[in-house]
């Protein structure tokens, strides 16, 4: 296959990027999105440019690292993570256009790399259970009904790669929050930081800069795990449930 | 010596919702509950302009009575008023606040480019915008009777006769109903989601019966202005 790449170029958080088309030959349809960008980099190395800046790391579709938006598309036209989806997606010919997630709470850092630890701070806002630690516990020693455990693991699913933000027209990253908030608040394990969890982490994520919602579903539509749009829902009942509960 | 193990202090509950996108949701979502049940009793108000000029004048007056002898001439009508004042600039404070907000946090646009959303989601602002409009016009119209053409204080059913008799009373209303068609259809389904009513097996029901009232809605105040320039209503 030959494509014809428009990929973002930004040298640096403070310098001004463009679109710069690049030409990439002897490209197998089996070939993951990243391998094909893999080659790109090889032919602008041994030409001695600067390769293309890309985060990416288990490439097994787990780790959330990979972060591009392609041809408008948070993780482009497949519904999974950049690294899983494939050149057979493309046609020989085409022009693909690459560009970096677009929101104020994610800076670029360089050409495709945004900064992302805006995520990392939600999570320290609440997303985890003050539990004693020590050897783990029997299986059975917390029974947890099974419609619970379903809802918690479908949004344990969240790899944080920020899709959802990516997608959202506020830049909002209220899926995403959700997710970690949901997973955790349905959980006995997680009852007893169940009202500040939400609150925190709400107010983390406002801190940060996040649009608001406003319901377009498109994060929903661009998740590479599949974490619902009712997620968000279920995370505003948590919050008003919350600003009654909290104790003063 | 009390050991610092205070947790922090919440802030209070008023500011919690005001400070949190969260809570300015569920503050628009409110108001716009209040408004759209106001919208479909006026909209069955309206109705009453087929049962002929005196059941609708008479109707026009007793929600002037209502409320009487425990309240006095027209307070109902007032305190109503008052509520949708209220729900009017709630809504659209936090809708402004909100939008600004939102539109700072995505300053850069892809540049690739595909439509995004429904129609009624793209348009929420503009059509909100456009209804904003609309109420003052449609207060300086009816209420007021300050741009009526008849401008009869007491004859209701001879002044909206009046107004859908001119082509720009009903460019105006039409419009205006359209917007409130797309804007109950998103905004309907969006309070149920902010105020936690959406799940998985609700999810058809809610979209349903957003579409279903913003039907409803929209079809009930155009047959209004369809009526008297068909010559139905004269």
């Amino acid at each position: 296959m030959k494509l014809n790449l428009r990929i973002w170029r930004q040298k640096s958080a403070d310098t001004p990027g463009a679109m710069t088309t690049y030409e990439v030959d002897g490209i197998s349809s089996d070939m993951s999105f990243l391998e094909m960008l893999d080659t790109l980099n090889e032919d602008l190395i041994l030409r001695g440019e600067e390769p293309v800046a890309f985060d990416h790391d288990c490439r097994e579709g787990i780790c959330g690292a990979c972060s591009l938006v392609i041809n408008g598309d948070a993780h482009g036209p497949e519904r999974t993570t950049t690294c899983q989806l494939h050149m057979r997606s493309f046609r020989d010919g085409d022009t693909i256009d690459v560009e970096p997630w677009r929101a104020a709470a994610f800076p670029v850092v360089k050409d495709l790399v945004v900064d992302r630890s805006a995520f990392d701070r939600i999570i320290q806002a609440g997303g985890y259970i003050s539990a004693p630690t020590g050897s783990a516990p029997d299986a059975h020693a917390t029974p947890v009904p099974k419609p619970d455990a379903d809802f918690a693991f479908e949004h344990a699913e969240c790899i944080g790669c920020g899709a959802c933000v990516a997608a959202c027209p506020n830049g909002s990253a209220m899926l995403f929050t959700s997710a970690k908030v949901n997973h955790l608040n349905v959980l006995p394990q997680g009852a007893p930081e169940r009202e500040t969890r939400v609150l925190d982490m709400v107010r983390a994520m406002d801190d940060e800069g996040f649009g608001g919602c406003t319901l377009t579903g498109e994060c929903a539509t661009a998740c590479p795990k599949g974490i619902p749009l009712p997620s968000i829902a279920a995370m505003n009942k948590e919050w008003l449930r919350a600003t009654r509960k909290v104790r003063r | 010596m009390a050991l610092g193990t205070r947790t922090d202090r919440q802030p209070s509950v008023i500011r919690l919702f005001w400070r949190s996108t969260v809570g300015k949701k569920t503050v628009m979502a409110l108001s716009g509950l209040i408004m759209l049940g106001y919208l479909v009793a006026h909209m069955l108000g309206n109705l009453k302009i087929f049962f002929g000029a005196d059941e609708f004048n008479g109707y026009a007056q007793w929600l002037r009575t209502m409320g009487e002898p425990v309240l006095h001439y027209s307070w109902a009508l007032w305190l109503l008023r008052v509520l949708l004042l209220l729900a009017v600039v709630g809504h659209g404070v936090a809708a402004y606040q909100l939008s600004r907000r939102d539109i700072a946090a995505r300053p850069d646009k892809y540049v690739h480019r595909r439509r995004r959303a429904s129609y009624a989601t793209r348009t929420m602002r503009w059509g909100g915008i456009i209804l904003a409009l609309f109420i003052v016009w449609h207060l300086l119209d009816l209420t007021t009777l300050t741009v009526n053409e008849n401008a009869q204080s007491g004859r209701a059913y001879e002044n909206v006769v009046a107004t859908f008799s001119t082509w720009y009373g009903n460019v105006i209303y039409i419009v205006a109903m359209l917007a409130v068609g797309l804007h109950v259809r998103h905004g309907f389904w969006s309070a149920a989601q902010t105020l936690g009513m959406g799940n998985a097996t609700r999810e058809r029901i809610l979209r349903t019966a957003a579409d279903a009232l913003a039907l409803v809605l929209t079809a009930g105040f155009l047959s209004v202005p369809v009526a008297v320039m068909t010559g139905v209503v004269s």
